[in-house]
């Protein structure tokens, strides 16, 4: 059985339980100078639900999920993550986190191996040779054996990302936030990502919020999902109302007819 | 108006910066190998700099102190003036002046660079403070290793100034002259309190050159003028501080 397939993707999580979290966003705007990025979003991701957050690029996802781990603080509105507000620090000590960047924001000074052993042995939660053995098992995986002692630097933008999500994977997170975690990868890596999403939600019951264009991820594991246009939450529900969207900003997002003859950039020109 | 905003904004984050740091001293035994890496990267890259150019600055010293001296017929000092000079101002000063341009410069590219590409953003979703991380080591390190520095500087500047004023046919001091003059003058405390100068100096320059690159903002253009920003604010600092403790201290 190939690694990452649901039945193997066993362990780099212990066995103590921690408590499904859920996230509640209460009407956040976000500004960086004049320019609105987030209008008055709100939603709420329940315990140990796949949240999927689809919109086209510029429309703010990244921005969002920063709010969501406390790197960004709201102009107005809040966002609470099991129930703490989250542009305070403290409540990364109350709520183990993890945010798969989307550039995958590795140390470039550390090997990979030491990446992600990063976490455990600053909170010194294990010792040597148990970090060892969840770093490997998270290496493996993600079909990345053999790149323990590489540098990021010496990595294809995909081994990156799948380094960037063993990196989240090994902190056990309670909250995984994804900021487009297959956009590099090829189609069978993808559907590995979606079933290591969907195993921790089933075993360990962490809460996913996805950013993701992957149509594939979306209809296969999402709870449910939302759309994201120009910072405003246009949409939020099953994935099965996407096969028959209403909107029409929503079915020429996610099936956009190649038009040859009337192509959208010339019309963008006029 | 801005600019001075924007300097005591830069003050503050400072401040804040090296608070943060001390909060976490208690982490640094288990930081060792990190410090002891700080340690060989600023003695390493300074020290063979510090030497060339203490050398030099002692043997220029000898040499414009034999040429006015000459008049007063009081040559025989100049072991007391290079003495004096190089333990209680240059030497300090100008190993400073090199840790900002070797030393300071890395590591506000390496923060910058960090913040820039969500290096620091990944720590702090990690719970890990980069102030913890990224800036006790290396203030620990600095502390261990400049007065090192500098003491070699000292000595390296003394033996320069020996040298010349032994060789040069129109000073012709000898070495035991030279010395004994040095020694009668020069005392402890003023080696000392060039090493207190050295230690703050260093100090103040880590601690500005790594609140400047956590500071660094936008893309990796911004690096390049957070290191140019760090190295001029240290030797700003540099020599402000220096006329203050100079005053203090005498
Ligand atoms: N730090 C920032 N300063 C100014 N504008 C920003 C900043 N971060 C993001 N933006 C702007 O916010 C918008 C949304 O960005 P982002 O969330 O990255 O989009 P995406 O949905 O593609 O992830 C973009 O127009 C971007 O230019
Ligand atoms: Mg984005």
């Amino acid at each position: 059985m190939p690694a990452g397939s649901p039945s193997s993707t066993r362990s780099p999580f212990s066995d103590t339980e921690s408590p499904a979290v859920g996230v509640k966003l209460e009407n956040l705007c976000k500004s960086f100078g004049d320019f609105v990025v987030l209008k008055d979003v709100s939603f709420a991701v329940e315990p140990s639900e796949i949240f999927v957050l689809m919109g086209p690029s510029g429309s703010g996802k990244s921005v969002l999920l920063k709010h969501i781990v406390g790197l960004e603080t709201p102009t107005s509105g809040r966002v609470l993550v099991d129930n703490h507000d989250a542009a305070d620090p403290v409540t990364r000590e109350h709520v183990r986190m993890a945010l798969v960047f989307q550039a995958g924001a590795l140390f470039s000074s550390l090997s990979v191996y030491d990446n992600l052993a990063l976490y455990l042995r600053e909170h010194r939660v294990a010792s040597e040779s148990a970090i060892r053995e969840k770093v490997e098992r998270a290496l493996q995986i993600l079909s990345l054996d053999k790149t323990g002692e590489k540098f990021p630097s010496e990595l294809s933008g995909g081994m990156r990302k799948r380094v960037a999500i063993a990196r989240a994977l090994v902190m056990e997170p309670q909250l995984m936030l994804y900021d487009e975690p297959t956009s590099e990868l090829d189609p069978v890596m993808s559907a590995t990502i979606s079933e290591i999403i969907a195993t921790l939600k089933d075993e360990y019951r962490v809460t996913s919020i996805v950013v993701s264009h992957d149509r594939d991820l979306a209809l296969n594991i999402a709870d449910r999902v939302g759309i994201l246009m120009d910072g405003e939450l246009i949409h939020v529900g099953p994935p099965s109302e996407l096969h028959t969207p209403k909107d029409p900003r929503i079915a020429d997002f996610l099936n956009p007819k190649v038009d040859l003859k009337n192509p959208r950039f010339k019309k963008l020109a006029t | 108006m801005k600019q001075i905003n924007a300097v005591l904004e830069g003050f503050g984050s400072t401040v804040l910066l090296l608070v943060r740091a001390l909060s976490y001293v208690g982490t640094l035994p288990r930081q060792w190998h990190r410090f002891i890496e700080h340690c060989y990267l600023i003695g390493y890259t300074t020290l063979p700099i510090v030497a060339i150019l203490s050398f030099f600055i002692g043997s220029v010293l000898a040499l414009q102190a034999g040429y006015s001296m000459e008049n007063f017929g009081a040559k025989q000092f100049i072991g007391t003036l290079v003495g004096l000079s190089m333990a209680r101002e240059l030497g300090p000063v100008m190993v400073a002046i090199l840790l900002a341009g070797r030393v300071g410069s890395a590591i506000t590219a390496e923060l910058a660079s960090m913040k820039v590409y969500q290096e620091v953003d990944a720590l702090e979703t990690m719970n890990i403070p980069p102030a913890r991380m990224l800036v006790l080591p290396r203030l620990a390190a600095v502390l261990v290793m400049m007065p090192v520095l500098a003491i070699i500087g000292d000595l390296v500047g003394w033996y320069g100034g020996a040298l010349i004023s032994n060789y040069t046919h129109t000073i012709a001091i000898g070495p035991e002259a030279y010395f004994s003059a040095l020694r009668r003058f020069t005392k402890f405390t003023d080696v000392m309190n060039g090493l207190m100068k050295a230690e703050l100096f260093g100090f103040g320059i880590v601690l500005v050159c790594c609140s400047i690159g956590l500071n660094t903002r936008g893309g990796p253009r911004e690096i390049g003028a957070s290191v140019t920003r760090a190295v001029v604010t240290s030797l700003i600092l540099i020599l402000v501080l220096d006329y203050f403790v100079t005053k203090i201290l005498t």
